[in-house]
């Protein structure tokens, strides 16, 4: 084979025009790493909302919280569920809560947004042990003190620690705030569930989360409470509700941002082909003297392919690079499914790296395979005349 | 005339290399001529929002509704011409996928509000006469291939059960723009079950479409309407048509972001493919450049001939771009018709792209017109490559 | 017949452009003898170059048949072609063809990657190779850091590092200086005195030719005698 330092070598020796190349692969790259990230940053932010031992009840049909209305005595029915554990006092470990949606100012922009408030009980937080209060206290007066997220204190008017914000007629201290490790519910607010049902006037629930007592008996529990006559519910496990809730939005901007990318990667495309058809015709005895050596087409066709995808791969690994500084960044969004805001982080992963060195690899492959074939179809003659 | 001429050979002596980058330009072109439109297009619902259009809703947020007594209140306000109740229903037709918009209105107040919605008088008598009737936008019927009669069962999200319509009406936009994706169904047979099934939730509309005499006093009339319902229990907020459908819009914003940004970014590849090629271009001439400075041209000459071929390949990528827009933009509009309507491409799209294509020709010219210029006319004629 | 390495029988080459034929070899017949030292002589437009890439498997014969080192070149497929190249012959151009981004050792190095040798066995190939031309000092030098003279003199270096049957050189001297056109012919000479290397050189330099054991002169596409 043609010695791969020849290659390398002949890539460097044309420095401003290889720059320009690999800079062009890199921001295609960059823009699918992007996308692919905020897509798996979403979808990993609501997959740590749910826990592997909860499950919730919402009503049938009606894909979120947000949606779901569970009557009251409905909500009791559930509790009595002999499936769900007990805590150490022996009482059983679940939560009928309130989801309302209020409209609160961004801080940085102004525009009003969706937030989620949520009416829980004490139990809520035994269930979520994720959830920590890092500053403030519990409030003490239900009627008119709440917790923020950390996400939502830091984003949303009002919401920050010792702030006050309005709803329900009403005027609401922040007296805490708490980390639910990156999770959806560092975008909520969280206060006393009948004071939520009360000032909306909404005396009903929204959902009822439990842990299981074996969570091997799910689709036994789950057959038996969807049968119900007395209720018409839904029942999944947490972790697969919240999954779901990332669906249209994450599905959205994965497959969006790969068709943008695609044809985004049209025009550096082209750049590489330019490239690569320079580098055959500055070469063109040289490649005669190659195959007059005795090297064959096909060894002069792997090796401007080889040199293609160099470039394009250096192209692709600064993109990745550029699109882990993102890492560091959050975004807030209304969630599709939920209709709420949601903060997450743009997020890498291992399949994220490969896909994008793929789609890199891919590039240099288009681009390089005409001027490859143009080099290897050369003949040995012809090329040693050129000048 | 003359050097003009020899730009186009020069331009034309790499027939192959000169294809290419323009064609990479009018690919890039295209793609952000796309990413835009998609932009303009989510936008469009806001644009063509008439200011004499107001939206009442409740205060906390569009998930609260309110009572439809409020209805006649609005009505008395000063400056308020009309006032027609909808609700967001949110049923799924089968599957989730199959997401489309629909409300419950009462059709002939909605109709008469909004006047870009179309539909034939002896249809909307068959609606009238049908409590289960149904109206739909055209693109919706095509999508699901419905014909006026078909029957429609959706899955309840927000009003639990089974629901079964029948299409009575199919609607036209009056604009181009005009949303054809909406199922609208009777506002009085919601509520009609509802007053049945669940009566807390009858008696409630989830917001006010409100039609005022003066588009001018929007503001005013806006804060008078919510000024009426203020410290009651279901305060609102009242804000133009355009403000509303906005808000619905944002919820998109990280998406228009992320569009925006990439649309500059394709700019920055149009910039690397060109600059690539005059780089190129640049090495190959040295020792011919420096042979027409001994012959007695000037440096202004040597600047004129490389920004010329650069703006030239610049401009022939604009053009070409711009025809393989117009026939792109063709298809990626039909295949979005049934999700975004709206989709084409604006006036202001092709005035930026003239102007990034003259932008990027001079930009791109910068580092090949130094190179030859502070090249002395000994080493350009030494160098052989 | 085994010391035979080369033989042409009524070898024919014509050109076509845009449906006129343009002859360039006639009826050429040529017996070549292991161990010879050939010039091809003749003026430019002779078709000296068009025979000597026959000879090395690069053109191909509009009629005629040609034997080399033992295959009949119409037989191999362009892959074969490749690989007897590689095993059979070592050229010498006219304007040397090293590789710009190679060191004088990658350059040499090069033929030998076509061959199942170690990295060491090339090693010491290469070494022995760039000693008989006299630049084992030069092995790290790039081609522009080198003279045309030393240049060349790399060339046959690498012609001869995986000790072909035959090395074919196109008018080597033409790009040189009286000086070093004169050490690479002595250079030549030595190829085939000491190391028995069969040469087909191309020349229209008298006095290059004359270090050659027999001169055959080309004139129109055919061969003297």
């Amino acid at each position: 084979m043609i010695p791969l330092g020849y290659t390398i070598r002949n890539i460097l020796k044309h420095k401003v025009t290889t720059t320009m190349t690999i800079l062009g692969v890199s921001l295609v790259v960059f823009v699918f790493a992007a996308a692919q990230m905020l897509s798996y940053g979403l979808k990993s932010t609501l997959v740590s909302t749910g826990s592997d031992d909860n499950a919730i009840v919402i009503r049938k049909s009606s894909q979120s919280e947000v949606q779901s209305i569970i009557l009251r005595d409905q909500g009791q029915i559930v509790g009595t569920s002999p499936e769900i554990a007990r805590a150490a006092d022996g009482s059983a470990l679940y939560t009928n809560e309130i989801y309302v949606l209020i409209n609160q100012p961004k801080r940085a922009t102004g525009e009003l947004a969706n937030i989620v408030v949520r009416g829980v009980t004490p139990k809520s937080l035994e269930l979520r042990p994720a959830v920590k209060l890092i500053a403030g206290r519990m409030w003490q007066d239900a009627g008119s003190e709440v917790i923020a997220g950390k996400s939502a204190a830091e984003r949303y008017a009002g919401c920050g620690l010792g702030e006050k914000l309005r709803f329900g007629a009403r005027e609401w201290t922040v007296v805490g705030v708490f980390d639910a490790q990156g999770s959806g519910f560092d975008s909520e607010l969280w206060g006393d569930v009948v004071q939520i049902a009360d000032v909306f006037r909404r005396p009903i629930y929204s959902s009822v989360t439990f842990r299981m007592a074996d969570t091997t008996q799910f689709e036994a529990m789950k057959a038996r409470l969807e049968n119900d006559r007395r209720m018409e519910v839904d029942v999944f496990r947490e972790k697969e509700y919240y999954a779901a809730q990332s669906r249209t939005l994450a599905g959205f901007i994965g497959i969006g941002g790969t068709i943008v990318s695609i044809i985004f990667s049209l025009g550096a495309i082209v750049g590489a082909m330019i490239t690569m058809y320079a580098s055959v015709a500055n070469r063109v005895r040289e490649i005669g003297t190659l195959r007059s050596l005795g090297f064959s087409r096909l060894a002069i066709l792997i090796s401007f392919l080889i040199e293609a995808m160099a470039i394009s791969l250096t192209g692709g690994l600064l993109g990745i690079v550029g699109a882990s500084f993102l890492g560091m960044l959050q975004v807030a969004t209304t969630n599709w499914d939920t209709f709420s805001q949601i903060a997450f982080n743009f997020r890498l992963s291992t399949a994220i790296v490969i896909a994008a060195v793929v789609f890199a690899l891919v590039m240099g492959l288009v681009g390089g395979f005409l001027p490859a074939v143009r080099a290897a179809r050369l003949k040995i003659v012809d090329s040693l005349r050129a000048a | 005339m003359k050097v003009f001429k020899l730009i186009i050979r020069n331009a034309m002596r790499h027939r192959l290399r000169t294809f290419l980058t323009v064609l990479g330009l009018a690919l890039a072109v295209m793609a952000f001529g796309l990413i835009r439109t998609l932009v303009d297009a989510w936008y469009a619902g806001a644009r063509i929002a008439p200011p004499d259009r107001l939206v009442t809703r409740h205060a906390v947020s569009f998930t609260f509704t309110l009572p439809l007594a409020y209805l006649e209140q609005i009505q008395k306000i000063d400056g308020v011409s009309a006032v027609t109740p909808a609700v967001w229903f949110g049923g799924i037709y089968i599957d989730p996928k199959n997401f489309f918009g629909n409300f419950a209105v009462d059709p002939v107040t909605y109709l008469d509000m909004y006047k870009e919605i179309i539909v034939q008088p002896e249809e909307l008598k068959e609606v009238l006469a049908d409590r289960r009737g149904a109206i739909v936008g055209r693109r919706l019927a095509d999508r699901f291939g419905w014909k006026v009669g078909d029957k429609v069962p959706l899955i309840g999200t927000i009003y639990p059960g089974n629901w079964e319509f029948t299409i009575r009406a199919i609607y036209h936009g009056r604009d181009k723009d005009t949303d054809e994706t909406a199922f609208l169904f009777r506002f009085d047979y919601l509520d009609e079950v509802m007053r049945e099934t669940a009566p807390g939730r009858a008696g409630q509309a989830g917001w006010f479409g409100v039609k005022i005499n003066d588009a001018n006093r929007a503001a005013e009339i806006g804060a008078a309407i919510d000024s009426r319902f203020k410290n009651s229990w279901a305060e609102t907020k009242t804000e133009t048509e355009k403000e509303f459908v906005l808000g619905f819009i944002q919820m998109a914003d990280v998406l228009i972001a992320g569009l925006r940004i990439i649309s500059y970014l394709i700019i920055g590849v149009i910039l690397l493919v060109l600059v690539n090629t005059m780089v190129m271009t640049a090495r190959e001439r040295i020792s011919e450049n420096a042979f027409l400075r001994v012959l007695g041209f000037r440096n202004f000459h040597l600047i004129g001939l490389i920004l010329g071929e650069s703006l030239a390949m610049a401009c022939a990528g604009g053009i070409a771009g711009m025809g393989l827009l117009a026939m792109t933009s063709r298809l990626v509009g039909q295949a979005l018709s049934i999700y975004l309507p709206g989709y084409y491409v604006g006036l202001e799209t092709y005035v930026i792209v003239v102007a990034a294509a003259v932008i990027v020709g001079c930009l791109a010219s910068i580092f090949p017109i130094q190179r030859a210029v502070s090249i002395k006319i000994i080493d350009g004629l030494r160098v052989v490559d | 017949m085994a010391d035979i390495i080369v033989t042409a029988r009524n070898l024919s080459k014509s050109y076509y452009r845009e449906s006129l034929e343009i002859p360039v070899l006639h009826n050429i017949n040529l017996d070549i003898p292991n161990g010879q030292f050939l010039a091809l002589m003749g003026p430019s437009g002779s078709g000296k170059t068009t025979l000597l890439n026959l000879l090395a498997g690069i053109d191909q014969p509009t009629t005629g048949t040609l034997t080399v080192a033992g295959e009949e070149m119409s037989r191999l497929s362009d892959r074969e072609l490749a690989r007897w190249r590689a095993r059979h012959i070592g050229f010498v151009f006219q304007f040397y063809n090293l590789m710009p981004v190679l060191t004088a050792y990658e350059n040499v190095e090069l033929p030998l990657l076509l061959t199942h040798l170690s990295k060491k066995e090339r090693r010491q190939h290469v070494e022995t190779a760039l000693g008989i031309v006299g630049l084992s000092d030069r092995m790290r030098h790039y081609p522009r850091q080198l003279s045309g003279g030393q240049e060349q003199r790399v060339a046959i270096a690498r012609a001869i590092v995986s000790d072909p049957t035959l090395i074919l050189a196109d008018e080597p001297t033409g790009d040189l200086d009286k000086q070093s056109a004169e050490e690479i012919m002595t250079l030549l000479s030595r190829l085939n005195a000491e190391f028995k290397k069969t040469i087909i050189m191309v020349t229209h330099d008298p006095r290059a030719a004359e270090k050659a054991g027999l001169v055959r002169h080309l004139d129109k596409g055919e061969l003297d005698g």
